[in-house]
């Protein structure tokens, strides 16, 4: 475990495996609450917060629990009621100690017991191998994926807004419709991780 | 939402189309965009979640007095994640091609927010029998979406269609940025832009993402609004 393996993961999971927009997780925070610049960017960080939090502590209890007594079986049902938990704890925790944190990201945090990025990502570092330091590293990418995709998004619905559109296309399909180009977008960066470090 | 009591067929038949959880509803998008590079995928994803929300909405209706208010999403949560977990049995089982295929999409099940956004509206206020309907209903209608798109992006995107060549790219290659990415957002748009055009034509609402089923709705909403409460 090199550094620059490490750092092809963080970048992997920003740039060419997009959760967003090429794993499509996350979708549902992504077309709905990627309105505002502002609250894109809160959301993401709650999302950061939580997926490094849940990776942190998921890991090691896939490792030391479930595959230990052979019940990997259940990682699915364990994993989703930890990140339900957790969450609940961190919203309980910021706001007796971080107030101010609670007030920017403590509407947010309920949000994500049931956003599929969380346990994705969590899922996706068992089924991909990863070691505890990779995974956190791949938790943590994934999140800044999450918002790169979420500020890039924001701006390109800010433009739509004063846009001229067809009235069939209005709301939902133009907002698909935009989200296809930026995807798009990002299919450029297929192929660079790899062409740097390997 | 507020509505008057449908008859089991109004409830069975209402998700095919009129309620469709991925058309009209907006639930389930990741699903939706992510597994349907192929038809095949497209009824396999469908028949897998329409088996987990049988189950976990005729429990859930079972157990409709017991659960109390307070904790009741988290006990939705654990009930449907024990139907995914043996759905997942199943499939990594019996057909493990879907298994591959369907990959990280198969335990995500438990999150895809039809199965609680029914548990919550409908299976936690209504009796058994229109319960297992209502979850039928709102299966079969997130297969019919998922097998639309799926058909789509693969006809058009690869060529072939369940196994068969349709367009053998002598004349027309086939367009590979509709399997990729970009390809089920658009097809997914213009599907919802279809539906709408079919629903203004009944003078219906147009499809919102305002997730009026789906259990986070009020703190989504707020989020959206700008988290000022």
């Amino acid at each position: 475990m090199s550094v620059t393996n490490l750092v092809s993961i963080f970048l992997a999971a920003i740039l060419t495996n997009n959760y967003v927009l090429s794993k499509f997780l996350g979708i549902c925070p992504f077309l709905g609450v990627s309105k505002k610049l502002d609250t894109a960017t809160s959301m993401s960080a709650a999302v950061i917060v939580v997926m490094v939090i849940a990776t942190a502590v998921t890991w090691p209890i896939q490792t030391f629990i479930l595959d230990r007594f052979g019940i990997g079986y259940l990682q699915t049902i364990v994993f989703i009621l930890i990140i339900a938990a957790l969450v609940q704890f961190i919203e309980s925790f910021m706001k007796k100690n971080m107030p101010p944190l609670y007030r920017a990201l403590g509407v947010y945090l309920p949000l994500i017991t049931t956003n599929c990025a969380v346990l994705g990502v969590t899922t996706l570092n068992i089924d991909s191998g990863y070691s505890y330091a990779e995974s956190l590293i791949n938790a943590a990418g994934s999140g800044f994926g999450f918002l790169v995709a979420m500020v890039l998004f924001a701006g390109v619905r800010g433009r739509l807004e004063t846009a001229n559109i067809p009235k069939t296309l209005q709301g939902l399909p133009i907002t698909l419709v935009s989200a296809s180009i930026v995807a798009c977008s990002f299919l450029g960066f297929n192929g660079l991780v790899d062409g740097i470090f390997k | 939402m507020a509505k008057k009591e449908k008859t089991i067929k109004e409830v069975f038949f209402s998700g095919w189309v009129k309620e469709n959880p991925v058309l009209r509803l907006v639930l389930g998008t990741c699903p939706t965009l992510a597994v349907t590079t192929q038809a095949v995928n497209g009824i396999g994803m469908g028949v897998a979640a329409t088996l987990v929300l049988l189950g976990s909405n005729i429990v859930i209706s079972l157990l409709r007095n017991i659960i109390p208010d307070k904790v009741r999403i988290p006990a939705f949560i654990t009930v449907i994640a024990g139907f995914v977990t043996i759905v997942q049995m199943l499939v990594k089982a019996f057909v493990p091609t879907l298994d591959a295929a369907l990959g990280i999409f198969l335990p995500l099940i438990v999150v895809n927010c039809i199965i609680l956004g029914r548990a919550e509206s409908f299976a936690s206020k209504n009796k058994v029998i229109p319960s297992i309907f209502d979850a039928l209903g709102m299966g079969i209608g997130f297969t019919i979406a998922l097998f639309c798109m799926g058909s789509i992006r693969e006809i058009i995107g690869n060529g072939t269609w369940m196994g068969f060549t349709i367009n053998p790219g002598t004349v027309i290659q086939p367009m590979l940025i509709l399997i990729l990415p970009p390809g089920g957002f658009f097809v997914f748009g213009m599907l919802v832009a279809l539906f709408n055009r079919i629903a203004e034509g009944k003078g219906k609402e147009p499809a919102t993402l305002s997730c009026c089923n789906c259990p986070a709705a009020d703190v989504c909403r707020k989020a959206a609004e700008g988290g000022n409460e």
